[in-house]
């Protein structure tokens, strides 16, 4: 008896402060649903500030992510692929802005692509189009903060999968550019539709790098995040709202990578 | 559709230098054990591995590999089968057999046609919508052959093809390919570490150990007078080396042997160990090869026990499990040894 309870039960220095963690973690979560003004969820939504943060983010977060996965996945295939001299520190680089404050980020972006940085300068005069303030910067500011996690995702679909079917590939006299299309793109797939979840769900809670690059405008710039923030100070509720609908979309990228981040372990 | 290679390649400890050369029709066996550097070869020659040195010259101008040029695989006409057959896990059968001709620019109803007679060819007609892993590991590796072979390659290269297949499955699939390989036409080189194969298969045998050829031949030249213990374990004999002196030879490593035929100078005896004898007490008579000698293992071999002895002359010993039991041996027991002088293969070092 004394041996199956040793087994299945956790010492108690180790449970309390695990289910301190718990409670920590699924409280305020549980909180917001509690306190939702479930009767006014139809209507708030319905608002024309909310419906419009909500389809600026659903756009931007895409178009973001498009871009991430035109631009990630080549990055991701010369990280794993190619036997380029100082990969590691280009590695090291790239997933800079996995670990930089956002703000940072935010600024950084300003101090290049603004209308006085050192690109933003040029492309004004040359076009008279100022990046910042508008929805474009939206899509640079959440794409600069979620590539990483698209690069990051895809790397290891490469790495892990057989390099020995390109080789295949190879003697039946693909090229390069055709293993990758028609051999290695489909075999990482699944890696790759994962990285670009992982990437929208970033790119639609991004906060930081968008209100400090593109503003806070409501229709051009504003975004959910930014709205739940504003609406915070004059209407509680709509930021209720608001953040249940983000808690929504959550949940559901959660579902949607069940299986390869939950359960397996790490296996990515 | 003749190969001549000088493969050169330094990787690590490893340094493979070696010289091949086939024929039109002809497969050539790279037999050797694990690290030989059989696959290095192999990849030197699909273009996958950039030589360090040597050249690869197909129909005797084409260059595909020398200190200058170097072409890249998907611009040279192989084929090429894989240990675990690397059919592609997202395309059915017939896609992975039409990939090779779809690539090199065959429309895509005629690649599918040429891929569909050849999946007839192997076996596999009505199977060429499944996906590979739909497959059992024989028809996966007729898949990967038919594969490799649509494009009708000048130069078909075969990587341990059989060793992924269990027992029973190999000799079906040998003995297909063993039909395959007699209708190709081109050059074909067979990397294997198992003899069978390569006797099986091949028209001509090269033994490659630690980079370098040991011997070259027929598979009946080097089943019957292996140069290397490595061939002689293989081929099931035991080697020793030795100077010939009339109808003696005297071994390097001590000890003497009575051959039948006369042999001068520097001389290999081979002994199959099923012609070797074992009594407990010297037998009667007076055979010329006979020598006292200590067990030192025996494992069961299928209807044999293998005695492996030593002493004077290392020896291996195959005797029956009924005479094993009879004499009642256990490893560190003192037997003797005879063998007819007749019985003993002496050939030229």
């Amino acid at each position: 008896m004394s041996r199956r309870r040793r087994d299945g039960g956790v010492p108690a220095p180790l449970l309390v402060p695990a289910l301190l963690a718990v409670a920590f973690l699924v409280l305020p979560l549980a909180g917001l649903v509690v306190r939702a003004p479930w009767s006014q969820i139809g209507p708030q939504l319905a608002s024309p500030g909310v419906g419009q943060a909500l389809r600026l983010s659903l756009v931007s977060a895409t178009l973001a992510t498009a871009v991430s996965l035109l631009l990630g996945v080549p990055l991701a295939w010369v990280l794993a692929r190619s036997t380029l001299r100082g990969r590691s520190v280009l590695r090291a680089l790239v997933t800079v802005p996995l670990v930089l404050p956002p703000v940072v980020g935010g600024v950084a972006l300003f101090l290049v692509l603004g209308r006085q940085g050192i690109v933003g300068r040029w492309l004004f005069e040359a076009t008279g189009f100022s990046l910042p303030f508008t929805t474009a910067a939206v899509v640079v500011a959440e794409t600069f903060v979620a590539m990483p996690f698209l690069v990051i995702s895809v790397e290891g679909a490469l790495r892990a999968a057989d390099a020995r079917f390109e080789d295949a590939a190879a003697t039946l006299g693909a090229d390069r550019w055709t293993t990758f299309r028609r051999v290695t793109l489909p075999l990482v797939a699944p890696g790759v539709a994962a990285g670009a979840v992982l990437c929208w769900a970033r790119a639609l809670g991004e906060f930081g790098a968008t209100i400090t690059f593109a503003g806070n405008f409501p229709g051009t710039t504003q975004t959910m995040p930014l709205a739940v923030y504003l609406a915070l100070q004059r209407d509680p509720e709509a930021a209720i709202v608001l953040s249940l609908v983000l808690l929504a979309v959550s949940l559901a990228t959660l579902l949607l990578l069940r299986g390869r981040w939950l359960g397996r372990t790490v296996s990515a | 559709m003749s190969l001549e290679a000088h493969v050169v390649v330094r990787r690590g400890a490893l340094e493979v230098d070696v010289q091949l050369s086939v024929a039109d029709g002809e497969v050539l066996a790279v037999l050797g054990p694990n690290g030989a550097g059989k696959s290095t070869i192999l990849r030197v020659l699909a273009g996958l591995l950039p030589p360090d040195g040597g050249r690869v010259v197909v129909d005797g101008d084409r260059v595909w590999d020398d200190d200058t040029a170097h072409l890249p695989p998907h611009r040279r006409p192989i084929g090429m089968v894989f240990q675990d057959h690397l059919l592609f896990p997202h395309l059915s059968v017939t896609e992975n057999v039409a990939f090779g001709p779809r690539s090199r620019g065959v429309p895509r109803a005629a690649a599918r046609a040429a891929a569909t007679a050849w999946l007839d060819r192997v076996g596999l007609a009505g199977l060429g919508d499944r996906r590979p892993g739909q497959l059992s590991g024989g028809q996966a590796q007729r898949a990967a052959l038919a594969r490799a072979l649509v494009g009708e390659p000048r130069v078909l290269l075969l990587d341990e093809p059989l060793s992924a297949l269990d027992a029973r499955t190999r000799l079906t699939v040998r003995a297909e390919l063993h039909r395959h390989l007699t209708d190709y036409a081109g050059s074909a080189v067979l990397v294997t570490h198992d003899p069978v194969d390569a006797m099986a298969l091949a028209t001509r045998v090269v033994v490659v150990e630690d980079g370098r050829v040991v011997q070259a031949g027929t598979p009946a030249e080097v089943a019957r007078r292996p140069r290397t213990d490595y061939v002689a374990r293989l081929v099931g004999l035991v080697l020793l080396a030795g100077t010939g002196a009339g109808t003696t030879v005297a071994l390097d490593g001590g000890g003497a042997v009575a051959v039948a035929e006369e042999a001068r100078g520097p001389v290999f005896v081979a002994v199959r160990p099923e012609s070797v004898a074992l009594y407990l007490e010297r037998p009667a008579g007076s055979p010329r090869n006979v020598w006292p000698l200590t067990l030192v293992s025996a494992t069961p071999h299928g209807s044999v026990v293998r005695c492996d002895l030593a002493g004077e002359v290392a020896l291996t010993a195959d005797v029956t499990a009924a005479s094993f039991a009879e004499l009642g041996l256990a490893p560190g027991a003192q037997v003797w040894a005879s063998v007819k002088a007749s019985e003993v293969a002496v050939y030229p070092r």
